[in-house]
């Protein structure tokens, strides 16, 4: 480093030497210009190549879990399994439980094994039968008491496989890891293999991840994202029903109406701090205040949405306070000038001109509470819910779960399947945030106006 | 749902009301526009204002009050020695409510009358057993204090909210009269709406001072609660932290300071210098291309949510580091680790250092480099010895901002540091911090009794002071700086 202060040569001093060689001081300062610049170089390379690595950590990990593997089987819906008095009374048929229903689906596996002669040397009915995921059962009796007239038919149908055989495919799982397990035995997998070559196992598009509820801890390959995804939808909905009109009418009053004095300071100070409040404090304040002191439900996304709103409100104010502001003060003047209110002129004039900036603005507030978490946690969202929510308004109150809990929840559990449903619904979530950014970015693109 | 009933009768009322009062007004100036005082749909929204505003305020505050009145009136019947040793009050509280909720649905499920419900006995009937009929499930039999409260609830519940909706309705219709019967051609209706838009406006405007009065409240409330319960020297100065739902419970807060203040400043040595270089690069060299490809990257990279990153620091940067680094060091088997949240902490933060020194950077005045380079001064030179000191005031409350944000951070944190509260130096051990520690008391089966619960309130309160403390002193800095190039 070069001190500029100190004196520099004697100016009478001679130089020696060619003007065209640098000496060793310019030298000296010319490598660190370059060290410099390569620093930036290096600083600017590790963000990029930290963004690669997160993105792609949890694409490889996340991919899979959009594939399932299903297992095509002749089942025969027998009578006498399934209705015992045959009248097909539902009453009496909702009394069969799923235990009812898991023989069936097991013996028509093991009876499509050895028809095809499939059966790995001493490889014992309850193994071939384990294959099957514990939900299967309970599939096929939703199915059959939505059309009880399936009763004493045979019908192929497609079963989920359980997560260890769901694993294999996907490479989670191999023979090796198979000896260790307690869950799955090398035998399962040959048996995977040879069922895959003969076309009864299959891997296919997975649409349940998309639409059915969480299923319970030892069933990861029927979980799905179902009511997250409904739940973050209605919290969105409260967000911009509240959001947008409250930050619209602040930022109003804020920026066209405020005079200076000691009450619009506080409300600019206070905006300032709450857009940099942890957003943990926000949930102890939902927790405190909608749940313990208004007695409204948890879990429940008008909770979840009441939240998220304070939460944007300072993101919104301050993005519709600039869109505000770059309207210039000539469309006022022309507006007051020709004998409009002070309020027409900002409700028929200003607004209009600043929508674009607005909507921009609360897209991007959206796609933020879209993927807050921590808040979230603290009024309930963590728990298991399966049903899924009602129309709204009742909805709304209903319990449900978001889309980033359940990347939470199922990062929380032990079987190593649902890392990949995590990093699924990571996918997920980030493919609504690309929307929602793409739509903001496309918005501002097609309506801003520069003045 | 008479709820929703009651507030479209309100917005019906408003509507007619719109209507009348146009017509009134436009009677009054003979069916001439413009001998009216104000444009003739002001007249119409002027009664739709006091139609809706007095009867939907009269909802909001009835609402809100009508529980607790309840509350406090039910409360009361239930005598002392009805509560059982281990339970207290507001448990008994709540199995009324439940029990009150059940006989509702009961009721609408046509399962029982109005009248029944509201002459049960413990005696006669096994409550329990009706209500598992309508997929009500208690957890225990009804004791008949509980069942009495239980129908007085209801009962009171019952009368407030038919009071609620004679008020409302009369509150309507009253507005109606008053606002119809007032519209005349030379009634100012303009200024009338306009006063009242502006009323909402400061409302709106409002509401960020009430949730922050709101956050303050419901902390400080329960905190002082906690110290009610638990000394406060052992919370501030204790270091132990071993929460125990039997009671007798170490909680010191230091064990979780220090995890907190070392996961911060790993990330803070990860951030500054990634952020700051970039930040220089993007501004003083890159060319235009560059810029344009390797700005909105980093960007992204601040859209991201925070529990991207928590996975990320679980599944793939807490194994790394372990396997490559803590276990071949002999530093520890732990894949959540300081380490661990404090690397992936500080890439989240790279963004939020890079956009704010930019600013800064390029709000330091051309001229002042334009004289440093004039004086032969390399491109570096300029910016280590002019362009970095006019920005150092700038540069520190963003730095001070991103350590508010990194001590704030939970999702990170919750997933990557580890749940085991230790002072330890070892940054590959794992150690847990206020934030996780408040998630992990706050979430699950929780009695808002016990000090265990309570203490989240109190860690929460002392992470909004230290954070408010650092954006406060953040922002003051940069103001000021500002001010200064002005």
């Amino acid at each position: 480093m070069t001190d500029m202060t100190a004196p520099a040569a004697p100016a009478d001093a001679p130089r020696k030497g060619s003007l065209l060689e640098q000496d060793a001081r310019t030298k000296r300062r010319n490598a660190a210009e370059k060290r410099f610049e390569v620093y930036g170089i290096i600083a600017v390379g590790i963000g990029v190549l930290a963004l690669i690595a997160l993105l792609t950590s949890i694409l490889v990990n996340g991919l899979g879990a959009f594939q399932q593997t299903f297992l095509n089987v002749e089942v025969e819906f027998a009578e006498d399994r399934l209705d015992k008095n045959g009248n097909r009374d539902p009453a009496d048929l909702a009394k069969v439980s799923t235990f009812g229903y898991k023989p069936l689906i097991e013996g028509a596996l093991i009876a499509t094994v050895d028809r095809l002669g499939l059966r790995p040397d001493g490889m014992s009915d309850g193994d071939i039968g384990a294959m099957v995921s514990n939900e299967a059962a309970a599939q096929l009796r939703n199915r059959v008491l939505a059309d009880p007239d399936v009763i004493g038919t045979t019908h192929t149908v497609r079963i989920l496989a359980n997560a260890r055989i769901d694993g294999y495919l996907k490479d989670r799982v191999d023979r090796a890891s198979a000896e260790l397990d307690g869950n799955v035995t090398p035998q399962q997998l040959e048996l995977t293999d040879r069922l895959q070559a003969a076309g009864v196992l299959d891997k296919a598009f997975n649409w349940d991840f998309i639409t059915a509820p969480d299923a319970s801890e030892n069933r990861p390959e029927a979980s799905g994202l179902g009511v997250a995804i409904l739940g973050s939808l209605y919290m969105m909905l409260v967000v911009l029903c509240l959001a947008l009109p409250i930050g619209v009418a602040a930022s109003i009053y804020l920026e066209e109406f405020a005079p200076k004095n000691r009450w619009t300071d506080l409300i600019e100070v206070n905006i300032s701090n709450l857009a940099a409040v942890p957003s943990i404090v926000f949930g102890i304040l939902g927790l405190a205040i909608f749940i313990n002191f208004a007695g409204l439900p948890q879990s429940a996304p008008i909770v979840g949405g009441l939240v998220l709103t304070l939460m944007t409100l300072p993101t919104i104010i301050i993005a519709t306070r600039a869109s505000l502001k770059s309207v210039p003060p000539s469309i006022r003047e022309a507006a007051l000038g020709v004998g409009a209110s002070k309020m027409q002129t900002v409700f028929h004039h200003v607004l209009p001109l600043a929508a674009p900036g607005i909507l921009t603005g609360t897209i991007i507030g959206l796609a933020q509470a879209l993927g807050e978490t921590a808040p979230l946690l603290l009024i309930g969202m963590v728990a298991f819910v399966r049903e899924y929510p009602d129309a709204p308004p009742e909805g709304f109150f209903d319990p449900a779960s978001a889309l980033p809990v359940q990347v939470y929840n199922w990062t929380q559990r032990a079987d190593p399947a649902f890392v990949e449903r995590a990093s699924g619904a990571i996918i997920v979530l980030l493919i609504f945030l690309v929307a929602m950014n793409a739509l903001a970015v496309f918005l501002r693109r097609r309506f801003e106006r520069r003045w | 749902m008479p709820l929703l009933w009651l507030i479209a009768i309100v917005i019906a009322l408003a509507a007619v009301g719109a209507v009348l009062g146009r017509r009134r007004a436009l009677a009054s100036a003979d069916g001439d526009a413009r001998r009216l005082h104000s444009l003739p749909s002001y007249y119409a929204a002027n009664v739709g204002l006091t139609v809706l505003t007095p009867a939907l305020g009269l909802l909001a505050l009835w609402l809100l009050i009508q529980p607790l009145y309840v509350d406090w009136r039910v409360t009361e019947l239930i005598p002392d020695a009805a509560i059982p040793e281990t339970s207290t009050r507001g448990l008994v509280m709540s199995d009324v409510r439940r029990v009150a909720e059940g006989l509702d649905t009961a009721i609408q499920q046509g399962a029982m009358t109005e009248d029944e419900a509201a002459r049960l006995q413990t005696e006669s009937t096994d409550i329990r057993e009706r209500l598992a009929a309508v997929g009500v499930a208690l957890g225990s039999n009804v004791r008949p204090e509980v069942l009495t409260a239980a129908q007085r609830y209801r009962d009171l519940s019952g009368t407030g909210t038919t009071l609620m909706a004679v008020a409302v309705l009369l509150a309507a219709i009253g507005g109606l009269a008053v606002s119809v019967l007032m519209t005349h051609r030379d009634f100012r209706a303009r200024n009338t709406v306009e006063r009242g838009i502006m009323v909402m406006l400061i409302a709106a405007a409002s509401i960020a001072i009430l949730t922050t009065v709101g956050i303050v409240l419901s902390m400080l409330f329960e905190t002082a609660n906690f110290f009610g319960q638990h000394s406060w020297t052992d919370f501030f100065f204790g270091l132990n932290w071993s929460p125990n739902f039997r009671g007798n419970s170490d909680l010191g807060i230091i064990p979780l300071l220090w995890g907190t203040l070392y996961i911060s400043f790993i990330a803070l040595l990860v951030a500054v210098p990634i952020g700051l270089f970039s930040a220089i690069y993007l501004s003083e060299y890159a060319t235009r291309r560059v810029r344009s490809v390797a700005k909105p990257m980093i960007e992204i990279l601040a859209g991201i949510p925070t529990i991207v990153y928590g996975l990320f620091a679980l599944i793939t940067v807490g194994p790394f580091l372990r396997d490559y680094f803590a276990q071949p060091l002999g530093l520890g088997n732990s894949g959540s680790s300081v380490m661990t949240a404090g690397l992936v902490m500080g890439i989240m933060l790279i963004p939020f250092v890079s956009s704010l020194s930019d600013d800064i950077i390029n709000a330091v005045p051309q001229a002042m480099r334009d004289g440093s380079l004039a004086l032969g001064a390399t491109h570096s030179e300029t910016i280590r010895q002019v362009v970095l000191p006019a920005a150092l005031p700038g540069i520190v409350g963003a730095i001070l901002l991103a350590a508010s944000r990194a001590i704030g951070e939970t999702m990170i944190v919750v997933l990557g540091a580890g749940a085991a509260a230790r002072l330890d130096l070892n940054p590959f051990e794992a150690m847990t911090t206020v934030t996780v520690k408040i998630v992990s008391q706050l979430t699950g089966d929780t009695d808002f009794a016990s000090p265990e619960t309570l203490v989240a309130f109190a860690l929460g309160l002392t992470l909004f002071v230290i954070t408010l403390c650092l954006n406060v002193l953040a922002l003051w800095i940069v103001r000021r700086y500002r001010e200064q190039y002005e």
